[in-house]
């Protein structure tokens, strides 16, 4: 039997051999499933491969949850033959719109959290989780921007989708820490307010300063090691709300797989700290 | 603002228009969004034509793919499958007149990125066809393997890519001549070879369902002076086929 999830890595293929040999306790790897919808070949079996040695989880970042429209079918479809081919621990999405009139814009963008934008949400949250034979888990986005017309605060409405959906919440601490610094909030208090019973993963990751701001705004650009206002706010939440398995994010200034893992084994520390990641 | 859909198309428009009234546009920070957006389209068309890249430099191709990502973005979340209209955009291009063949080249990394995810399948060998009755033979319709991709260029594409593909310069005394190349996988290795204008067309013959004889026929006709079972047994060695 496998030990339970504690802290995993956003897994790279340059570190597939690496990935594949590590026996660190409570290991595990995420994948963004975007990266293994072909039909076959050598990057899928590469995953079988992963999938055989280590849990994985399946982090998406192209439903458009958020989108006024459902879920692209097709898509739906690569990822339940996906979910069925290499059996994730956890699938999770953003809370956050991508698609929109045929179009493809590769971030996570924000929108007005209304009513409207509330039932469209768990509407398509629905549809997921019928199509994927699974529940999901949502992700709170990065914040960039002050938009009016919220009717919701943001972990009330993430709260309300729990509610209505049964969907799980992946609670990332850097987004957390960027958007309180973009939009001048508490995080701490955003924190208190989150509901930790719903959050089946916790990410990690690095930021950098927009450069070409002049408010010091962060970016979520996982191109740097977990800073240390995160990894305060990371101690916080585990006292509160218990250990749970955590994900070292890292996409861009990609170290070697042995500097990944010593952030791995911080979170893993803190989590032993806590007792055992459910 | 009335509603999430009037919302999100006002601010799609407002990524492509710096003009936009949209009023979160106005917002400083908007320009992450549409930095973000840009660059990942860029860096997904660098990362599917890397020959292309090795042949105009990082800055020409960048300010290109940005154009081309503004006339045409991606449709399919999956950017590994984004580009399928840069060969042709390059081969309009006015700034790339002067490289005729880019588009070919293009063409070909798309084909090799085709060929990287497509369906497994078991490849077919000569074994398979030895000790058949000749009528057998004529009678077979052999299954083009799922990843096997063929191109036929007036340029010396293959002569051009390959070199490209490496990241070094190509030869300086490149012969100007028509080449034809097919792109196989053989135990996950994406390989593209050499081939001659029969091979393709026994190729082609065989992927509409001609069966052998047919596809002999076709080639005899094509290409008379060339001999089926050479042409036959090469693609059959390069893996260019499957069992059904």
């Amino acid at each position: 039997m496998r030990p339970p999830l504690a802290a995993g890595l956003g897994f790279k293929p340059r570190h597939f051999d690496e990935a594949l040999r590590c026996v660190s306790p409570g290991l595990w790897f995420e994948v963004h499933p975007e990266n293994y919808m072909g039909d076959g070949g050598p990057r899928l079996a590469m995953l079988d491969a992963l999938a055989d040695r280590h849990p994985l989880s399946l982090h998406g970042v192209s439903l458009s949850l958020a989108a006024a429209a459902p879920p692209d079918t097709g898509h739906l479809r690569r990822l339940r033959r996906l979910v069925d081919r290499v059996r994730p621990v956890l699938v999770s999405e953003h809370l956050a719109w991508s698609a929109w009139g045929g179009r493809y814009m590769p971030d996570l963008l924000p929108f007005p959290r209304t009513h409207e934008a509330l039932a469209c949400i768990a509407a398509n949250i629905l549809r997921s989780q019928e199509a994927l034979g699974r529940s999901i888990s949502i992700e709170n986005p990065s914040h960039y921007l002050a938009l009016d017309g919220h009717d919701w605060n943001e972990t009330d409405f993430l709260a309300e989708l729990v509610r209505r959906t049964g969907c799980g919440l992946l609670l990332d601490i850097n987004n957390v820490h960027v958007s309180a610094n973009n939009l001048g909030f508490d995080a701490l208090a955003y924190l208190r307010a989150f509901p930790l019973h719903a959050v089946t993963e916790i990410h990690l990751a690095g930021h950098g300063v927009d450069e070409d701001s002049p408010a010091n705004l962060l970016i979520d650009s996982h191109d740097a090691p977990v800073g240390e206002p995160v990894w305060d706010l990371y101690r916080h939440v585990l006292s509160r709300g218990g250990p749970r398995p955590t994900l070292i994010e890292r996409d861009g200034n990609l170290p070697s797989f042995d500097v990944l893992l010593q952030e791995c084994v911080r979170a893993g520390t803190m989590l032993a700290a806590q007792g055992l990641a459910a | 603002m009335s509603t999430l859909a009037d919302f999100q198309s006002a601010f799609v428009e407002a990524l492509h228009d710096e003009a936009s009234t949209f009023v979160p546009a106005n917002q400083r920070p908007f320009a992450v969004y549409r930095n973000t957006v840009m660059r990942a389209c860029i860096d997904a068309l660098e990362a599917n034509f890397p020959s292309v890249l090795c042949l105009v430099g990082r800055d020409w191709f960048r300010a290109a793919a940005a154009i081309h990502a503004t006339r045409s973005p991606p449709s399919d979340v999956r950017l590994a499958c984004y580009g399928e209209g840069f060969p042709g955009f390059l081969e309009s291009f006015e700034p790339a007149a002067g490289l005729p063949y880019l588009g070919d080249v293009a063409r070909l990394d798309r084909l090799w990125n085709e060929s990287l995810d497509a369906a497994d399948a078991e490849p077919l060998d000569v074994e398979h066809l030895v000790g058949r009755a000749p009528s057998a033979l004529e009678a077979m319709r052999l299954r083009v393997h799922p990843a096997t991709r063929w191109q036929v260029s007036p340029f010396p594409v293959l002569s051009i890519w390959r070199p490209s593909r490496e990241g070094v310069a190509v030869d300086g005394a490149l012969a100007w001549r028509s080449e034809c190349a097919i792109v196989v996988r053989v135990a996950g290795d994406v390989s593209v070879l050499p081939a001659s204008p029969a091979e393709i067309t026994l190729l082609e013959a065989c992927r509409r369902g001609a069966s052998l004889g047919e596809a002999a026929t076709a080639v005899s006709r094509a290409h008379p002076d060339v001999p089926i079972e050479l042409t036959l047994s090469g693609l059959l060695q390069s893996g260019a086929f499957a069992h059904s």
